[in-house]
C-alpha cells in the first residue's frame, strides 16, 4: 500500500464519525525506485490531505523534512515535488496494519495489499 | 444531382482540408463515441462532411487540424488509418475532377521532384487483382507526381480507397465511392493483438477483452496523469488498458483470492495460479508498472474512500452474476458474535447477494461523489432484449449520459457500454440514483437477470418468463 492510497482511505466501521486517518501499523515498510513524475505529483496535491500525508510519511519514518504546512508555488519547486512523490508513490507498507482511529479496528495489510472488509456485525 | 456534389465537393475541398478515416467494421456501436472522445480530448469537436453514414468504414471529416488527426489515432482503436482527403467522387471521372481542384499548393510539398512516395490501392468489401490495382495507379497519372517511386521507405504514402458497400453478397462491378488522399497515420488496432488476453500473464474467467479494454479507456477520456479507479477490477484488464493510454491506475475488488492471484487457475491445462499472478505483474508485462497505485480486498457497497473528488475516471465491468456472482460482505443472520475482536487475515466475511440494482446504484452514487468536476464514469449494463427500453439506463442529476452501445451477446441478451460524464457537484437535495422505470426490474431481486440469461435457453421458457414478469 502506498501513502497515495492511504490518503484516500477512510474507516467505514458502522458507527464510526471521525474515521480518517487510518492509522499506519507497519511491519515492513519497501522503497521502490519509480519514475518521478512532476506532472502527475503536481495534480495530485491538491486533492491530498496534506496532514495526513506528512504524519503517516513521518510515522513510518520517510517524513525528510517535509514541511506541515503545504508550501505555495509548488509547482515550480522540483526539489519538494521530489520528496512528496518519494512519500506518495516509493514508500510501501508491505506487511503490517491500518487502524481505525475511532474504533480501533484493525486492517491488515499482507504482500503489500490492505483487506479492508468488515465482518458482518461491523457493516 | 451528380454535377451539384461534385461542384460541392470541389468548392469544399479548395476552401479547407478534410480528413478520410478509414475504421474497422467491428464494434460497429462503439466507433462514434470513441471518436468524438478522443477528439473532446482536443478540445475539438466532431464535424463530417455532408452524406455522413455512421455504419460507413469511411468517414469524411473537417474542421481539424493534422495535428488533432495523429492525436486521434495515437489513440484509437476503432480506426484502422487516416488521410488527408485530396479528392472523391462516385466516378473515376468525378474523382478526377475533384483532385484537379484541389490547390496544387498544397499538393506540391508532398510532390516535388526530390521527394519518394509510394501508391497504395485499399478497396473495401473487393479483393482486386495485382494487375487491376496497377491499372488504377496508372490512372492516377494526370496527378503532377515529380518525385521518384520507393516502394520500400518512402517519404509520402498515397492511396486510392475504393467502397464496394457493406454487403458481401451484392458486390457492385463498380465502386460505390473513391477517395484520394495522403496518409496520414494508423490507429492502435496493433494493441489488440499485443494486450491480447490469450498472452496476458493473469487472467481470470470474466476478463475484458483487449479491444474493448481499450474502447472503454477511450470513451473515459482516460489521458495521461489521470488517476483511474476501478471497483470491480478482477483481473485488472481495464487497468492494463488505462495504463497504457498514461494514468495511473488503482483498484477493488471483493474477491480476496483474486486480488492476491491464489486459487484456481482460469487457463486450460493449468490448474493453480502461479505465485506471481497478479494484477502488478500483468502491467509489468506491458511495461507500464510505474502507473501501477494500488490494488485492495474491498466491498464496492461499503464506503472506503474518503469523501472527495479523488478520480479521473472510473471504468469498470460490474458482476452480474452470468460468469461471476454478484456479492457483497454482510450477513441475513442478525447479531452473529464475533471472536472477541480478533481479525484473522484470512476471514472471509459472510457474502450475501448483491442485487445488480444495488449494484448501479452504489456505482452511480459513488460516481457522482468521487469523480472530479468533467470526469467519466464508463460500465457495462446487462440487457435483456426483449424487454430494454432506454429508460431502464440508471441516471443519476450530476451524471450526463453521454454514449450508449450495444454489444450483443446473444439473441436475447446484451451488454451496453454506457458512458456518463460529471456535471455538478452533489448536493444535499439531490436525490441519489434512481431507477426510474418499474421495467427496471431487470435488476431487482437476486440473479434476476440471470435467469432471465439463461431462460432463452429454451423458448417455451421465455414465454413463461414473460409471463412471470408481467404478472409480478
Amino acid at each position: 500500500m502506498k501513502l497515495l492510497t492511504h490518503n484516500m482511505l477512510t474507516s467505514h466501521v458502522k458507527g464510526v464519525t471521525k474515521g480518517y486517518p487510518l492509522l499506519i501499523k507497519a511491519t515492513e515498510v519497501k522503497v521502490n525506485q519509480l519514475d518521478f513524475n512532476p506532472q502527475f505529483v503536481s495534480r495530485m496535491i491538491p486533492k491530498l490531505e496534506w496532514g495526513a500525508l506528512v504524519q503517516a510519511a513521518g510515522d513510518l519514518g520517510y517524513r525528510q523534512d517535509l514541511p506541515g504546512e503545504l508550501v505555495v508555488d509548488y509547482e515550480q519547486n522540483e526539489e519538494f515535488l521530489k520528496k512528496v512523490h518519494r512519500v506518495l508513490l516509493e514508500v510501501e507498507v508491505m506487511e503490517g496494519s491500518l487502524k481505525c482511529p475511532e474504533s480501533g479496528r484493525e486492517f491488515p495489510i499482507t504482500k503489500g495489499i490492505p483487506n479492508m472488509l468488515l465482518n458482518e456485525d461491523e457493516a | 444531382m451528380l454535377c451539384v456534389t461534385t461542384k460541392m465537393a470541389a468548392h469544399c475541398s479548395g476552401s479547407r482540408l478534410r480528413y478520410l478515416m478509414h475504421l474497422a467494421q467491428d464494434n460497429v456501436d462503439f466507433r462514434l463515441p470513441e471518436i468524438k472522445a478522443l477528439l473532446a480530448l482536443r478540445g475539438k469537436q466532431f464535424h463530417p462532411c455532408e452524406n455522413f453514414k455512421e455504419q460507413s468504414p469511411f468517414w469524411c471529416l473537417e474542421d481539424l487540424s493534422e495535428d488533432d488527426v495523429r492525436s486521434v489515432m495515437a489513440r484509437s482503436v476503432c480506426a484502422k488509418s487516416a488521410f488527408e482527403l485530396w479528392g472523391h467522387g462516385q466516378t473515376d471521372g468525378e474523382l478526377r475532377t475533384s483532385l484537379l481542384n484541389y490547390p496544387p499548393q498544397s499538393m506540391s510539398p508532398f510532390m516535388h521532384k526530390d521527394s519518394t512516395y509510394r501508391i497504395n490501392v485499399y478497396t473495401f468489401n473487393k479483393t482486386l487483382l495485382f494487375a487491376d490495382r496497377i491499372k488504377k495507379i496508372d490512372a492516377l497519372e494526370y496527378l503532377p507526381f515529380e518525385g521518384t517511386v520507393s516502394l520500400k521507405t518512402p517519404q509520402h504514402i498515397f492511396c486510392l480507397l475504393e467502397d464496394y458497400g457493406t454487403d458481401p453478397n451484392n458486390i457492385p462491378e463498380r465502386p460505390d465511392y473513391i477517395y484520394f488522399g495522403r496518409w496520414i497515420a494508423d490507429g492502435q488496432r496493433e494493441l489488440i493483438r499485443t494486450h491480447s488476453v490469450k498472452n496476458r500473464h493473469f487472467i481470470g474467467n470474466t476478463s475484458m477483452d483487449a479491444g474493448l479494454s481499450l474502447i472503454m479507456t477511450n470513451h473515459a477520456k482516460v489521458k495521461e496523469n489521470d488517476l483511474v479507479f476501478d471497483p470491480f477490477v478482477g483481473t485488472g484488464s481495464l487497468l492494463v488498458a488505462c495504463s497504457h493510454f498514461g494514468a495511473y491506475v488503482c483498484g477493488t475488488d471483493i474477491d480476496y483470492n483474486t486480488i492476491h492471484g491464489r486459487g484456481r487457475s482460469s487457463r486450460k491445462n493449468q490448474k493453480w495460479r502461479g505465485p506471481d499472478e497478479n494484477i502488478r505483474a500483468n502491467l509489468r508485462q506491458y511495461g507500464t508498472e510505474k502507473m501501477f497505485v494500488d490494488v485492495m480486498v474491498s466491498d464496492a457497497s461499503k464506503p472506503v474512500w474518503r469523501n472527495a473528488a479523488l478520480f479521473d475516471a472510473i471504468i469498470t465491468d460490474p458482476p452480474y452474476g452470468i460468469r461471476e456472482s454478484t456479492r457483497k460482505t454482510g450477513s441475513y443472520k442478525e447479531n452473529t458474535k464475533l471472536p472477541d475482536g480478533n481479525y484473522v487475515e484470512s476471514h472471509v466475511p459472510v457474502s450475501q447477494a448483491y442485487h445488480l440494482s444495488d449494484i448501479f446504484t452504489d456505482l452511480l452514487n459513488f460516481s457522482a461523489h468521487h469523480l472530479v468536476l468533467g470526469g467519466r464514469l464508463v460500465y457495462w449494463l446487462p440487457i435483456y432484449r426483449p424487454e430494454y427500453c432506454e429508460e431502464m439506463v440508471p441516471h443519476h442529476p450530476c451524471l450526463q449520459i453521454i454514449s450508449n452501445c450495444e454489444q450483443t451477446l446473444s439473441s436475447h441478451t446484451s451488454r451496453r457500454l454506457i458512458t456518463m460524464e460529471k456535471v455538478k457537484e452533489p448536493e444535499e437535495s439531490d436525490s441519489s440514483a434512481h431507477l426510474s422505470d418499474p421495467s427496471f426490474s431487470t435488476y431487482q431481486g437476486h440473479n434476476a437477470f440471470r435467469e432471465k440469461y439463461f431462460s432463452g435457453l429454451n423458448k417455451r421458457c421465455v414465454k413463461d418468463d414473460t409471463k412471470y414478469f408481467h404478472e409480478n
